[in-house]
C-alpha cells in the first residue's frame, strides 16, 4: 500500500512538471493554432536565469522574478523578430521556425551560461512529508500548486476577460477579429510574453527537483507536448489531467512493470487515447466550414 | 564544425599550405558541446592549456605543437568525419579523444587505417579489448569501477546488491559490466532498475530495490541523474548505503545533489580530487596538484577527472614524441607503447604491447562524500 502511494506521489511530482510546461503550449497555440517548440526553452530560460541571479546574491524570490520578466521579453523579442514577420505563412513554417528558434536559444545559452548542469535550494528545505508510508518533497509541492494557480489563472484568463476572449476570437478568425476592433498584433505579442512567462514559472518552480542546463528544453517539451496532446491542445484543464496522467503512468509502469519501459508505455497509452479520441480527452472537435 | 587553433592563424594556413615540417600537428575531436560537453568541455579546455604551455617552454624537441580540436558533439558520425579530415587535411601525427565511447568506436577504424597513434578519453574496455596496436586509452573503464566498489561493499559484508543505471551510454556499459563481473567478485545483484537520463524523479525505482532486500545500492550513470537518484534515496530515507560511479567525479556532483543528501555517498575516483589529502611522500600528489591549480587558475572552475584524463594522453603522446625523437606516427606508436612509470592524474600508466589502458584498481581511491567534501576510505 505505502508502495503504491510512493508511486503516486513520484507520479505526481513528475506529472505537475509536464504539467507547467503543457500550459505554456496553450496560450499560443490558442492564439494562433502554433505549436510553440520554444516553449522548452522558455522553461530552460526561467530556470538558468534565476540560477545565476541567484548566484550573484540577489534574493530567490527577486531573482525567480527578474527569470520571469526576462523571458517574457524573450517570448516578445520572438514574436516581433520571427513570427511577425512571416505572419502570413502557414502554420506549419510558423512551428518550423519555432522550431529554428529553439535551436538558437539554446545556442546562445550554450554560449552565455556555459555547459554545466545548475540548481538552486528548494524553497521550504528538502525534508519530506511523510504520508502513509510514502514521502513526498516540499517542492514537489509547490509544483503541483503552482500547476493548478497556472491553470485557474488561464481558465478564468480565457473565459472572463475581454482580453483572453480576444485571443480566441484572434484563433478562430483573424480577420474577422480585426474587423471587430480586436489589435491582432497586439494579443500575439501578449500570447508571446505570458507564454514565455509561464514557460519560465515553470523552471523557477522545477529546477529544484529537475536540475537545469542549457540543453533541457528538449526534453521538456517533448514530454509536455505529449502530455498536451493528451489532454487535448489548447485547453488548459487539458494540459494539467494530461500532464499528471502521464507522470502517474510512468511511474506506475516504473513502479509495476519494469522501469526499462516506462516511455514506452506511456507513449502507447497516448497513441491508444488519439486514436480514440484524436483531439485529445478535452479537446474540442474542429469543424471547419468551406 | 568549428575550427579552432592555438597557434596564430598564420601557422594554421601555414599548416594547411605546406605539411608542416616544423610544427607537430596533434589532432583531437571532443565533445565540447552536446550531452557530453561537461566531460569535453574541460578536455578541450585543458588540451588548450596545456599545449599552450608546452610551446611557451620551447615546444617538444625544439618543435612547436600544432592543435587541431573538433568539436563532434558527441555524435559518432560527426567524430568519424572529423576524423578523417584529421588525418586527410590536417596531416595529424597523432590523435587525442573520442570522449565517449561511441565516437571513439567510430573513429578506431580511420585511424587504424591510416596507421596514426590514438588515445581516447572514453571510459569503456571494448576500447582496449582486445588491444588495437593504435589504440591506446587513459580513463580507468566501467569495469575497474565494479570490481573497486563491489570489493568494498564486500568487505563491509554486503553481498546483496540493488542496481540503478541511467539508459545512457555511460549508464547502461557500466551496468552491463557490473553484472558481468558480480559473481566474481562475491555479490548477488537482487534488483536491476533503470532510469531515463534527464528524469525527474526515480523513487518507484529505489522503492522497489527498498523491497527487493538490496543490503547496498549501486548507481551506475552520470550527468544529473546520479543527483536525482541520490537525492531520492535521502527522500525515502533507505537504509542500504548509496555508492555512486566514477562519472559523477566532480564537485559539481555534490552541489547538485545537496550536501545533506551526498554524505556518506561512497564512489571510486581518481586521486585528482583530493589532491590535498594524499600523504606527502606520494609520486602522484605533486602532479594532481599542480593540474588543479593551473586548471583553476586557467577556468576558474572547480576541477574534474575528465581534464584530468586530456592531461594525461597529453603528457604519454610528449613524452612519447621526445622518446621517439620523431613525428613518424608507428614511431610515437612504439613508444607509447613503452610507456612505463608515467604518472598522470589518473595513477601509474604502464603500457605493453598487452595492455593499452596501463593502470590497475590501485589508480582508483575509494572516497566518501563527508560535510560536501571527498575524503579518502581508510
Amino acid at each position: 500500500m505505502s508502495e503504491l502511494l510512493q508511486f503516486l506521489f513520484s507520479g505526481l511530482t513528475v506529472g505537475a512538471v509536464y504539467a507547467l510546461v503543457a500550459l505554456g503550449f496553450t496560450i499560443i497555440y490558442n492564439a494562433s493554432d502554433v505549436v510553440n517548440f520554444a516553449q522548452g526553452e522558455f522553461v530552460m530560460l526561467g530556470g538558468m536565469m534565476t540560477v545565476f541571479a541567484y548566484a550573484a546574491g540577489l534574493p530567490l524570490p527577486l531573482a525567480a522574478l527578474i527569470a520571469i520578466v526576462a523571458t517574457a521579453g524573450v517570448g516578445v523579442a520572438l514574436n516581433k523578430l520571427a513570427i511577425e514577420p512571416a505572419r502570413g505563412a502557414p502554420v506549419v513554417s510558423l512551428i518550423i521556425i519555432t522550431i529554428g528558434a529553439s535551436i538558437f536559444l539554446r545556442g546562445v545559452a550554450q554560449v552565455l551560461f556555459g555547459k554545466q548542469i545548475h540548481r538552486f535550494p528548494s524553497f521550504s528545505g528538502d525534508t519530506p512529508f511523510r504520508i502513509g508510508g510514502a514521502t513526498i518533497l516540499p517542492q514537489s509541492l509547490w509544483v503541483i500548486a503552482g500547476g493548478l494557480t497556472v491553470f485557474v489563472a488561464l481558465y478564468l484568463f480565457f473565459t472572463k476577460t475581454l482580453t483572453g476572449k480576444a485571443v480566441l476570437a484572434t484563433s478562430n478568425n483573424r480577420l474577422a477579429a480585426q474587423l471587430v476592433g480586436i489589435n491582432t498584433n497586439w494579443v500575439m505579442t501578449l500570447s508571446f510574453a505570458l507564454s514565455a512567462a509561464i514557460g519560465a514559472l515553470a523552471g523557477v518552480l522545477i529546477t529544484p527537483i529537475t536540475n537545469t542546463s542549457y540543453d533541457v528544453g528538449i526534453a521538456l517539451a517533448l514530454k509536455g507536448f505529449a502530455a498536451a496532446m493528451l489532454g487535448g491542445m489548447g485547453n488548459p484543464k487539458g494540459a494539467l489531467v494530461g500532464g499528471l496522467l502521464l507522470g502517474v503512468l510512468e511511474a506506475l509502469t516504473a513502479g509495476y512493470l519494469s522501469s526499462q519501459y516506462k516511455d514506452a508505455a506511456a507513449f502507447v497509452i497516448i497513441l491508444l487515447v488519439l486514436f480514440i479520441m484524436p483531439q485529445g480527452l478535452f479537446g474540442i472537435k474542429q469543424t471547419e466550414r468551406v | 564544425m568549428t575550427f579552432r587553433n592555438l597557434t596564430t592563424t598564420a601557422a594554421a594556413i601555414s599548416a594547411f599550405a605546406v605539411p608542416a615540417m616544423a610544427d607537430i600537428n596533434i589532432g583531437a575531436s571532443l565533445a565540447e558541446t552536446g550531452p557530453a560537453a561537461f566531460l569535453g568541455d574541460p578536455e578541450a579546455k585543458t588540451l588548450r592549456m596545456e599545449v599552450d604551455k608546452i610551446n611557451a617552454a620551447g615546444g617538444i624537441n625544439g618543435e612547436q605543437i600544432n592543435l587541431i580540436i573538433y568539436d563532434d558533439g558527441g555524435d559518432a558520425n560527426k567524430a568519424r568525419t572529423f576524423a578523417t579530415r584529421l588525418v586527410e587535411d590536417d596531416e595529424v601525427v597523432a590523435v587525442i579523444g573520442g570522449t565517449t565511447t561511441g565516437p571513439t568506436m567510430a573513429m578506431i577504424p580511420v585511424f587504424e587505417d591510416a596507421e596514426i597513434p590514438f588515445i581516447s578519453l572514453a571510459g569503456a574496455v571494448e576500447i582496449v579489448e582486445p588491444v588495437n596496436p593504435w589504440v591506446f586509452k587513459t580513463p580507468h573503464t566501467d569495469r575497474m569501477a565494479c570490481e573497486k566498489i563491489f570489493a568494498d561493499m564486500v568487505s563491509q559484508g554486503f553481498t546483496k546488491v540493488g542496481m540503478i543505471s541511467g539508459s545512457d551510454g555511460f549508464g547502461k556499459s557500466m551496468q552491463a559490466q557490473c553484472k558481468g563481473v558480480a559473481e566474481a567478485s562475491g555479490v548477488e545483484i537482487v534488483a536491476d532498475e533503470v532510469y531515463g537520463p534527464q528524469d525527474a524523479d526515480m523513487t518507484p525505482q529505489l522503492t522497489n530495490i527498498k523491497g527487493s532486500g538490496a543490503q547496498a545500492i549501486l548507481n551506475s550513470g552520470m550527468g544529473q541523474g546520479p543527483a536525482v537518484v541520490t537525492r531520492n534515496h535521502t527522500q525515502l530515507a533507505i537504509d542500504a548505503p548509496l555508492y555512486q560511479s566514477h562519472g559523477v567525479a566532480s564537485k559539481q556532483f555534490i552541489e547538485l545533489a545537496g550536501t545533506e543528501a551526498a554524505e556518506g555517498v561512497r564512489l571510486p575516483a581518481a586521486a585528482l580530487l583530493v589532491a590535498d589529502q594524499l600523504p606527502d611522500g606520494d609520486a602522484q600528489k605533486p602532479v594532481v596538484q599542480g593540474y588543479r591549480d593551473a586548471y583553476e587558475a586557467e577556468t576558474g572552475e572547480d576541477v574534474s577527472t575528465f581534464g584530468g584524463h586530456a592531461y594525461d594522453a597529453l603528457y604519454i603522446l610528449k613524452a612519447a614524441i621526445e622518446k621517439a625523437g620523431s613525428t613518424e606516427p608507428a614511431a610515437i606508436r612504439d613508444a607509447i607503447e613503452q610507456t612505463a612509470g608515467f604518472m598522470g592524474t589518473a595513477g601509474e600508466v604502464n603500457y605493453s604491447p598487452e595492455d593499452h589502458l596501463g593502470l590497475t584498481l590501485d589508480a582508483f581511491e575509494m572516497l566518501e562524500i563527508k560535510n560536501g567534501e571527498w575524503t579518502i576510505v581508510e
